[in-house]
């Protein structure tokens, strides 16, 4: 059997005894171009192929080349060897663009046409880093994380507020508070990354120089319980008590109150100014969520507010202002309500809800891309990625025992710390890094050979 | 009426010398389109010879046409082109996969004397389309370029020209043992532009 194959094989070398194979061997060997049907009469050399036919043979000068393309060819060649005759020329300037798109072809495609499909983000599942957070206070309505424009990570331990520095690792012990007045309730970086404001379970807030770990003053007299939220606004640092009450204080001034906003009947545990500081949003225990606006502030009379939403069915804490549209807030209820809300906040109108299946801790947007994070208490204790607006889920990362309470941003956008009642710190890479490439704006096409003069 | 018809079949050198370098620039970005040189999102669609002709959006490869088919015309006036041909090469090794080689034949005799020759602006056209017709269809049977390409034109002029400043001389680019298909011609009665196609032999036959 095997030596049939063989013998075959060698007939076919030799002799070439199967027609099909036979003819296609044979067109290998001379070269000759049979395949193709050219219906293009008048491009054919009839005279040529006839000379070929009859005489051609005759001269044994060209014993393979005798098919016309073939004398085309070595014509051709012979030209182009025969540098008398004619001058080859190129182009100095080289065609630029072949040379640096094709390398980056999917790169460049995808980017550089304005689509919006982009290579898709690694985002790891695990945190990056873990640190212990012992003695966390497990309290769903207070705001115990911060992470300041100085890239320090504050966050309050008991009665202690430390500070975590990401440029270096290093921690330290920005102050201790007496058992009467602690624990602490809140903390809240100044938009300078330097100074911090302290809400205390005894209704005061402190302010501190942390470059000189030295308490800059005490605001007292606002709050008749603890103060569970705290917004910065330039020079004005809003807190929200457990009275329901939310105080503007110009932390310049002697006489801080500036501005009363009265709308809530249970504790306020969450308090976020928009981007543009004309907007306030305070969410609390009472399922409220209220938009204030600073110009219609007054510290005679109490402030009306904005608009006054009762959709949540449970507590209000998660609020988060959009980074790419001003007037979009993003909220999440407590435990009984389970939902993600978008508003908008000149109307008050609620764009999306979404039930995300567990209670809603923190919410934060992504600076660089539209999405958006949330982090859950029971069952998962999950930190979800949303795509905004379709709220696909584009990641759950995995990783604490117990429910994730806080959660704060780098100041690049890029990582994302989250402190959970299982009393650890996890950072995670999740948003990547900014997007540094700009688009350039389409031109209007302009003919191309314009140049060349069209006579008739 | 008669004398208008008559006057608009009247073909110039320049008119002609613009008909072939307009061609050229066409069927060179009709080649980097279908033949996938450039991406395709790169090209743009417009109407001409009454077909959808694809041009490119990229800069660099823009500005490229513009300055050759300006050259060209000018070469094509003078009488001194004798052929154009379009090389593609990969990219990673320079080794030329593709020759699209248009040779040109010029009356001399209405280059020395200055005459003009009847043809209709319609049949020209007509002969053209049938050409880009036939570069679109070669996908058909041409190899696939599964590796990144470039391209790179060459001129083949008089030896008496003169290089232009911008012009280098180069060598012809040539393809061992490569196939060849002849495509469809068009004449402008002073101009004759013979369209060939030449490949790599694909290794799958030879196996």
């Amino acid at each position: 059997m095997d030596a049939g194959s063989l013998s075959s094989s060698g007939t076919l070398k030799t002799r070439s005894r199967y027609p099909l194979q036979e003819q296609f061997i044979q067109r290998k060997s001379s070269k000759e171009n049979l395949d193709r049907f050219i219906p293009n009469r008048s491009a054919m050399d009839f005279d040529y192929a006839h000379y070929m036919l009859t005489d051609g043979n005759k001269g044994k000068e060209n014993p393979v080349g005798n098919s016309p393309s073939r004398e085309a060819y070595r014509k051709q060649l012979a030209e182009s060897l025969n540098m008398n005759r004619t001058r080859i020329l190129a182009f100095k300037n080289k065609p630029p663009a072949p040379v640096d798109l094709i390398p980056h072809e999917l790169s460049n495609v995808l980017q550089g046409n304005n689509r919006s499909v982009k290579p898709r983000r690694f985002i790891p599942q695990t945190s990056e880093r873990t640190l212990d957070a012992p003695d966390l206070v497990d309290d769903y309505y207070l705001n115990l994380l911060d992470w300041g424009s100085a890239n320090v990570l504050a966050i309050a331990l008991g009665s202690t507020v430390y500070l975590w520095d990401a440029t270096n690792g290093s921690t330290s012990e920005l102050v201790t508070f007496e058992d009467e007045d602690g624990p602490v309730t809140s903390v809240s970086w100044g938009p300078d990354g330097r100074h911090i404001a302290v809400g205390l379970n005894n209704s005061e807030v402190q302010l501190w120089d942390t470059a000189s770990n030295r308490q800059l003053r005490t605001l007292r007299g606002g709050h008749s319980q603890r103060v569970g939220s705290l917004a910065w606004n330039n020079h004005i640092l809003t807190t929200g008590g457990m009275d329901g009450r939310i105080i503007n204080n110009d932390v310049r001034i002697r006489s801080h109150i500036v501005e009363t906003y009265s709308g809530h009947e249970q504790e306020v545990c969450g308090l976020k100014w928009s981007a543009s500081g004309s907007q306030l949003a305070s969410g609390g225990n009472d399922n409220l969520l209220y938009i204030w606006d600073r110009a219609t502030a007054s510290s005679n009379s109490t402030t009306q507010w904005l608009h006054r939403l009762e959709d949540h069915t449970s507590a209000v804490k998660a609020l988060a202002w959009c980074p790419f549209q001003s007037n979009l807030l993003a909220t999440g209820g407590g435990s009984g309500d389970r939902c993600i809300k978008f508003w908008n906040t000149h109307t008050g109108a609620c764009l999306n809800s979404i039930d995300t299946g567990s209670q809603v801790c923190s919410l934060l947007w992504n600076k660089n891309e539209r999405e958006l994070l949330s982090s859950h208490g029971f069952t998962q204790n999950q930190l979800t990625l949303w795509k905004y607006p379709s709220m696909v889920k584009m990641a759950e990362l995995n990783g604490h025992t117990s429910r994730v309470l806080f959660m704060a941003q780098s100041p690049d956008g890029c990582t994302v710390a989250s402190a959970a009642a299982d009393e650890t710190l996890r950072f995670w890479n999740v948003f990547g890094a900014p997007e540094s490439a700009s688009k350039a704006a389409p031109k209007a096409r302009v003919e191309p050979f314009s140049n060349v003069n069209r006579i008739r | 009426m008669a004398a208008r018809t008559v006057a608009k079949d009247i073909i110039t050198l320049r008119g002609s010398a613009a008909i072939v370098s307009e061609f050229f620039g066409y069927a060179a970005n009709s080649i980097l389109y279908n033949r996938g040189v450039y991406p395709e999102e790169s090209f743009v669609k417009v109407k001409k010879y009454g077909l959808p002709m694809l041009l490119t959006e990229d800069e660099g490869v823009k500005s490229f046409m513009t300055n050759l088919t300006a050259q060209l015309s000018e070469w094509l006036e003078a009488g001194k082109l004798q052929r154009v041909v379009l090389v593609i090469m990969s990219k990673a090794t320079s080794e030329v996969l593709e020759r699209w080689n248009f040779s040109i034949e010029t009356d001399g005799e209405v280059v020395e004397k200055g005459i003009s020759r009847e043809k209709s602006d319609k049949e020209i056209m007509r002969e053209i389309q049938a050409i880009m017709r036939q570069i679109a269809s070669s996908i058909t049977y041409l190899p696939c370029l599964d590796e990144p390409c470039v391209f790179d034109v060459l001129a083949y002029t008089d030896t008496d020209v003169a290089v232009p400043f911008t012009w280098i001389e180069s060598d012809p680019k040539l393809i061992a043992n490569p196939q060849m298909v002849k495509l469809h011609s068009f004449d402008t009665k002073i101009h004759k532009v013979d369209t060939l196609v030449s490949y790599k032999n694909d290794e799958w036959d030879e196996e």
